[in-house]
């Protein structure tokens, strides 16, 4: 490396105060500058950082946007999650790889230019999307990708390719964006116009006791999916020993079919930050971390720019809104592409600068988070209920929605219906309900909380969207008759099998062998043990993985197993001989025969 | 009543399952009460007399004889057991499946440091069993009823299974018999 490069690193490291916490940010800044983090700028940041190499090189191994090797100066990324790959995404890679004269995978000779498929980007709702660099272009088709070739090989800025922007706040300058909200429904909690834009203040005239007591008296759950109460979260982070606690904001919506945090970050950023100062005077908080996916890069200098204009305002920082001794501030920690970051204990280890490998339980984040100190992690949606709670009074919220759900939600809706986009809806919305208003009413199978949810076909159309029933952080996918189950179930198993972080065995490797089973199934090998087989294996992936991405991940198989059992009963034939039909001496055969230059005496081999 | 025969093999293993079947003891005496052996090297009978009621396979399928004979211990027993970790996992065998066949073969009579081999010949009489591309645990070839683990399983653990399925009791294989760490 020379000199220059040195100074540069060395200057990225300082920047972050040398501070081993922030490597995310480093090794992002470092990404940035030179399109890639070689091994001497790994070790020139270990040397800066105080600890060593492989501290480095695991965290930009792990994240899918950080590279070891020269990557292209601009980097396309195709979103290859089902709902694109329906859309056609495929033929647009076609295009792509024609024009560009290489594979996916691949970089242009000069260096200028790479190709790759990324998992879902957000961008469902606009289908076939991709990311170049930071800048997401949507609704691809096959022109529109020649044309964005010839744009970047005559050397145009990924921000020019933008002629049309995106409707709302993806117009401002600092969004300057062609994504659209297509928010479809307003709701009375998030989208509403109706606001007094009162609520912190009105939670600084409380007491933190009252705040969380009126939190809890609207039983707010989280949106995330998962459905804690919030209330009771923040109690416990409240009562838990420590001090400067922390409150972080999951915005690494990265389940396959989700994307309503796109659409409040975009606009109702205000909101969301004031819910995050709201939660941190409620929890005695001093440090709020916005974690943004890094598919989401395009709307950090907007962020960061209503993170400013509230400082100025005195909505964050030193005596929030003039509240003696209450300080909170927030900062926003980019996300670098890892799906597990989503899970509340990897995003924790993201924010710390390691691996996004999820912790054991307990200690709990609410006891022991960030850095050890008492952390409250909450989805968007949930910060931004809880200043409308705040505003409106609980029983107002409580009063929506149904008993054990209360409030609306945030449904991103994708895939074959006419009106693809957010839904605000009531929980307690039954499916046929939701697929009426999205204009799929005869459709064969509905995903339901993205690929760690469920998959329904139309003898549960009649069931409710809330925690209690069908429970979603949002995402909500809709397949037509069209479409084949099996070829979806494969896909998410595809899905899981990638994202997964490794460390428990079942997940690593039961998601590998739950779809090579389904592979023979598909391929009419399988036989009616392996239907057993497969909830068997997928109940104990369940049971024995440590964090939510391995005790969901057989989901796909389980529910369609349930719920399209006759698509797999078709497939099977009973082997009556005893033999397994998947076994195939003929192609086992086949290389010995080569090397051998004989043929089998014991096996026809043809 | 004419006792239930029982057969055994040993495909791509070590023979260590046999032995370990051998470490019954004097329970053999037992042993042979309650059954007669049909194809097994125990005997040194060749090929099926009959049907039986038991197979106990050891090793997993790397060649075709392999496979043949594991075909031929499913069209001619009742209950099939997979006994010991190659049979159920491929075991040792099995660390050349992540290694293509070539490089295999390569290795172990050419290239490998304590290859002495001056005619450079990788043996390719007609009667050697082809291999496989790789080592497969039994269970991807043929039905298999019951695994039974370890490297290899006890005495007591072929013991305990053995007499449970020939008297018709339930298994009782308690933990200090399966735990293998």
């Amino acid at each position: 490396m020379n000199t220059s490069l040195e100074q540069e690193v060395k200057s990225i490291c300082a920047s972050c105060d040398n501070d081993r916490t922030r490597m995310m940010d480093i090794v992002r800044a470092v990404q940035e500058t030179l399109g890639y983090v070689p091994g001497h700028a790994m070790d020139l940041i270990a040397s800066e950082l105080g600890t060593h190499r492989v501290e480095v090189e695991s965290v930009v191994s792990f994240y899918a946007f950080l590279s070891s090797r020269p990557q292209g100066k601009t980097v396309i990324r195709l979103c290859d999650d089902i709902i694109d790959r329906m859309a056609g995404i495929e033929h647009i890679a076609e295009v792509f790889k024609e024009e560009l004269g290489i594979d996916v995978g691949e970089t242009t000779d000069d260096g200028a230019l790479s190709l790759e498929f990324t998992p879902c980007i957000g961008m469902c709702d606009q289908a076939p999307a991709a990311l170049i660099n930071d800048v997401p272009v949507t609704a691809l088709s096959s022109d529109r990708a020649r044309e964005i070739v010839q744009g970047l090989k005559n050397g145009e800025m990924p921000k020019k390719l933008v002629h049309r922007l995106g409707d709302g706040n993806n117009a401002d300058p600092l969004v300057h964006s062609m994504v659209q909200n297509n928010i479809r429904k307003r709701g009375d909690v998030i989208f509403s116009d109706h606001t007094s834009h009162d609520g912190l203040k009105k939670a600084l005239g409380m007491s933190p006791a009252e705040v969380i007591r009126e939190i809890k008296a609207a039983r707010l759950r989280g949106r995330g999916g998962a459905g804690f109460p919030t209330g009771m979260k923040w109690d416990f982070t409240r009562g838990a020993e420590g001090e400067h606690k922390v409150v972080i904001c999951n915005a690494d919506e990265g389940e396959p079919g989700t994307f309503k945090d796109r659409a409040v970050l975009t606009e109702r950023a205000d909101l969301l930050f004031e819910g995050m100062a709201l939660a941190g005077y409620a929890v005695g908080a001093d440090t709020g971390i916005l974690y943004l996916r890094a598919e989401y890069a395009y709307l950090r200098q907007y962020l960061e720019n209503v993170l400013k204009e509230r400082r100025d305002k005195g909505l964050l920082g030193k005596n929030v809104c003039g509240k003696e001794g209450f300080d909170f501030d927030i900062r926003i920690q980019m996300g670098a592409g890892a799906y597990i970051c989503g899970e509340e204990t990897a995003l924790i280890s993201s924010c710390e600068g390691l691996r996004g490998d999820p912790k054991n339980r307990p200690p709990f984040p609410a006891q022991k988070g960030y850095l050890g100190r008492p952390t409250t992690v909450n989805n968007v949606e949930t910060f931004c209920c809880a200043v409308r709670i705040i505003e409106n009074g609980a029983a107002w919220f409580a009063n929506l929605g149904t008993h054990g759900s209360p409030g609306t939600k945030l449904l991103s809706v994708s895939g074959d219906c006419e009106g693809p986009g957010i839904y605000e809806v009531p929980f307690g919305i039954t499916v046929h309900e939701l697929l009426k208003e999205v204009g799929a009413e005869n459709c064969q199978a509905v995903q339901i909380g993205g690929p760690s949810g469920q998959l329904v076909g139309p003898e549960a159309f009649d069931r409710k969207i809330e925690y209690d029933d069908l429970a979603t952080g949002g995402s909500v996918m809709v397949f037509n008759n069209d479409r084949k189950v099996l070829e979806i179930v494969d896909y998410f198993m595809d899905f899981f099998i990638e994202e997964s972080c490794g460390y428990c065995t079942p997940c690593r490797v039961g998601n590998v062998l739950l779809k090579e089973r389904l592979a023979q199934i598909m391929n009419g090998k399988g036989t009616p043990e392996d239907l057993p087989y497969l909830e068997r294996l997928g109940n104990t992936v369940k049971t024995a993985s440590r964090c939510g991405l391995g005790q969901t991940s057989p989901n796909p198989i389980l529910s369609s197993l349930q719920n399209f059992r006759s698509v797999y009963d078709e497939l099977v034939k009973p082997a009556s001989d005893g033999m397994q039909p998947s076994f195939d001496i003929a192609a086992a055969l086949k290389t010995s025969e080569e090397i051998a230059e004989r043929k089998s005496t014991v096996f026809t081999t043809a | 009543m004419t006792k239930p025969k029982v057969a055994t093999t040993s495909l791509a293993g070590c023979f260590g399952c046999h032995m370990s079947l051998l470490d019954i003891d004097d329970r053999i005496l037992k042993l042979v009460e309650l059954v007669d052996f049909d194809k097994s090297p125990v005997d040194d009978i060749k090929t099926f007399t009959g049907r039986c009621a038991v197979g106990l396979v050891e090793g997993g399928c790397a060649n075709e004889e392999n496979v043949h004979v594991l075909q031929d211990f499913r069209n001619h027993c009742d209950i099939l057991i997979s006994m010991g970790d190659c049979a159920t996992m491929g075991g040792i065998p099995a660390m050349r499946n992540t290694i293509p066949l070539q490089e295999c073969l390569d290795v172990a009579y050419k290239t490998g440091v304590t290859v002495y081999n001056p005619d450079n010949v990788v043996p390719n009489d007609p009667d050697i069993p082809l291999l496989l591309d790789r080592v497969y645990p039994c269970h991807e070839v043929v039905k298999i009823d019951y695994h039974l683990p370890g490297c290899p399983p006890s005495a007591d653990t072929l013991w305990e299974a053995l007499v449970a399925l020939l008297t018709d009791k339930p298994m009782e294989l308690p933990y200090e018999l399966i735990k293998y760490d």
